[in-house]
């Protein structure tokens, strides 16, 4: 019989050190806000857990958010992230293809029935029964149904699947969805973010082969642990936003001197994000400390709401149009309202 | 679409067509109406002279009720000119007419803003106690002032709550802030919130009269 697929074995195995492996629980710990104990019992859980298996399915998506996970700036953290579970199918990753690939799938769906977790990158076209994206013959959307009767728990990572994402925006041509708009009896936590940040997807898994439950989740599905704050809340130019010190253009004094960005777009003040906290290519910047506003890119819609170069405060639609019109038609009524009671007034100073 | 887009979206639109509308309807039907024939001998031949004079003699307390007015007049300074701090320097407000208007001037810093908010959300309060406690201002009361009262007050109140984060989720205080001003450019034109726009042109041609009548002013 084969011994158990423990992870701390396979650590062995792969040789990463004890420390290096502490050292990611105690980063784990740590962002996830967790007390200092939680890293051991962290290692300890880990250690002693069973490779968690996981299928991952790609839907409409562009590959980013494994993109993110794979090239994550710290070997060790992607590689600790494959110790941790055991991918049992990933379109991208696996070796096999065609029908080997679907039958791995669907053995695995069938030996770790109600245990495994799903995790789902993409939107799930609806439109014309789904025609727009099929793997082997299947719509996502049938595949999605599948896989979600046996899993534990399903992880949205990306904007895609946890809200629709850029398939979802106007006009939707595929009337693409999100995973909650159609699994409505599983657990669900949404990773968003385009892509979402690699040592969140690490945190969240590793919470969950730790406490085999999901973090605690916000309105929207996020977990509170990296989405409880807007990037403006976190950010490191919010001195200057509170001075009304503001850079009009990309390359002024107020831009060079790292001034805020709000009037150049920055969506910071309505995103909840990590990023200013967290950071990107390991702890090295974020979009904003490199110069850029915040897209917005882990809400709902962000594709749909205005010019990533408009100020939050601009309305949504030129109203242009509408106010003028709405004018001429204000004169014009009054005028009338004039004329009527002038007449009115003559006709008065006529009878005395 | 979720509340904050609703908000910025058709809400918005929506109540700046009924504003633009409403107020340049009563505009021109208040402005183009016909003035009364005066077949008086007037006084003096110029009248405008007088139409200033009334316009600032009006702004201020008349000495002898100096003791009477002084408090309610000081309380309407307070909270005009902070709204005007608050409508017109800060960031956010100068950008969302810069949006509509494509006018943009130098903004605030949010210290003075959001003190100038504080000291308006104050005395709003005290105006409206004093209107619901003074026997003579509550008889004259109708409902014009108390909900013209509340459509002033609301954009405040929810300003400041969504920037202390206070009662909910920023992006729907943010919503609910924006539909309280969507509110009250709808009210605007109707109500007597519309005095902003004629209480000079009201007591010009009142001073205008008194003049023409050398009446003193
Ligand atoms: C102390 C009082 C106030 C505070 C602290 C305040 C605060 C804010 C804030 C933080 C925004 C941010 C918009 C963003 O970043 O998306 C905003 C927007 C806005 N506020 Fe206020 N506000 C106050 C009073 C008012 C009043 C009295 C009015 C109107 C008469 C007003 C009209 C607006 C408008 C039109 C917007 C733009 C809407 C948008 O962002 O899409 N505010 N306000
Ligand atoms: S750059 Fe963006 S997130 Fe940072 S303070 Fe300015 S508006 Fe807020
Ligand atoms: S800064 Fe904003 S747009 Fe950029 S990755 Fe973070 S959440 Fe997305």
């Amino acid at each position: 019989m084969n011994e158990p697929d423990i992870l701390g074995a396979s650590l062995a195995r792969s040789g990463i050190s004890r420390r290096s492996f502490l050292k990611f629980c105690t980063a784990m710990a740590s962002l996830m806000a967790l007390p200092p104990s939680a890293a051991y019992a962290m290692a300890d859980a880990l250690k002693r857990a069973q490779r968690q298996s996981v299928i991952w399915l790609s839907f409409q998506e562009c590959t980013g958010c494994v993109e993110s996970l794979t090239r994550s700036f710290d070997p060790t953290l992607e590689q600790l992230i494959f110790e941790m579970i055991s991918l049992d199918y990933q379109e991208t990753l696996q070796a096999a293809s065609g029908e080997a690939a679907e039958s791995a799938r669907k053995q695995a769906m069938k030996a770790s029935y109600g245990k495994y977790l799903l995790i789902v990158d993409g939107s799930i076209p609806t439109k014309d029964g789904g025609v727009y994206s099929t793997v082997a013959g299947v719509s996502n959307h049938d595949l999605l149904v599948e896989a979600a009767k046996g899993a534990a728990a399903i992880v949205a990572v990306g904007t895609c699947s946890s809200f629709g994402g850029i398939p979802h925006a106007n006009p939707n041509p595929t009337g693409a969805v999100s995973v909650s708009d159609i699994i409505k009896d599983k657990p669900i936590m949404n990773v968003p973010g385009c892509p979402p940040i690699p040592s969140v997807i690490a945190g969240v898994l590793a919470y969950f082969i730790t406490y085999g439950k999901l973090p605690e989740l916000d309105n929207l599905n996020r977990p509170k642990v990296f989405f409880a704050d807007t990037i403006h809340d976190r950010c490191y130019r919010r001195p200057f936003y509170d001075q009304g010190k503001f850079a009009k253009t990309f390359d002024d004094e107020g831009a060079r001197n790292g001034w805020c960005l709000y009037e150049l777009g920055c969506k910071g003040p309505t995103t909840y994000n990590a990023c200013a906290t967290i950071k990107w290519n390991g702890g090295v910047s974020f979009p904003i400390e490199s110069g850029h506003g915040c897209l917005g890119c882990s809400e709902p819609n962000f594709w749909d709401k205005g010019s990533f170069y408009k100020p939050l405060p601009v309305p949504l639609a030129d109203n242009t149009p509408i106010i003028t019109a709405a004018a001429l038609g204000g004169i014009a009524v009054g005028t009338a309202a004039a004329v009527i009671s002038r007449k009115h007034q003559t006709s008065i100073s006529e009878e005395k | 679409m979720d509340l904050l887009q609703f908000a910025r979206g058709p809400a918005l639109t929506w109540a700046l067509a009924i504003f633009a509308f409403g107020m340049t309807w009563r505009l021109a039907g208040i402005l183009l109406l016909k003035r009364r024939p005066d077949y008086s001998e007037p006084r003096n031949a110029t009248s405008w002279p007088g139409a200033l004079k009334l316009i600032i003699s009006r702004s201020w307390p008349r000495r002898e009720f100096i003791q009477r007015t002084a408090f309610g007049q000081a309380l309407g300074y307070i909270f005009h000119i902070g709204l005007a701090i608050v409508v017109f320097g800060f960031a956010p407000h100068i950008l969302f007419f810069r949006g509509l208007t494509g006018l943009d001037w130098p903004n605030l810093p949010n210290a003075i803003i959001y003190l100038s908010g504080a000291i308006t959300l104050g005395a709003l309060i005290v105006v409206l106690g004093r209107r619901l406690i003074h026997p003579v201002l509550r008889l004259l009361s109708n409902f014009d002032d108390y909900f013209s009262w509340f459509v002033t007050f609301a954009p405040v109140a929810t300003g400041m709550l969504a920037v202390a984060h206070l009662g909910a989720r920023y992006e729907t205080l943010l919503a609910i802030h924006i539909l309280s001003v969507a509110l009250l450019l709808v009210w605007f034109p109707f109500g007597k919130l519309m005095h902003a726009a004629l209480v000079f042109v009201s007591r010009g041609s009142t001073g205008a009269l008194f003049e023409r009548k050398g009446a003193s002013i």
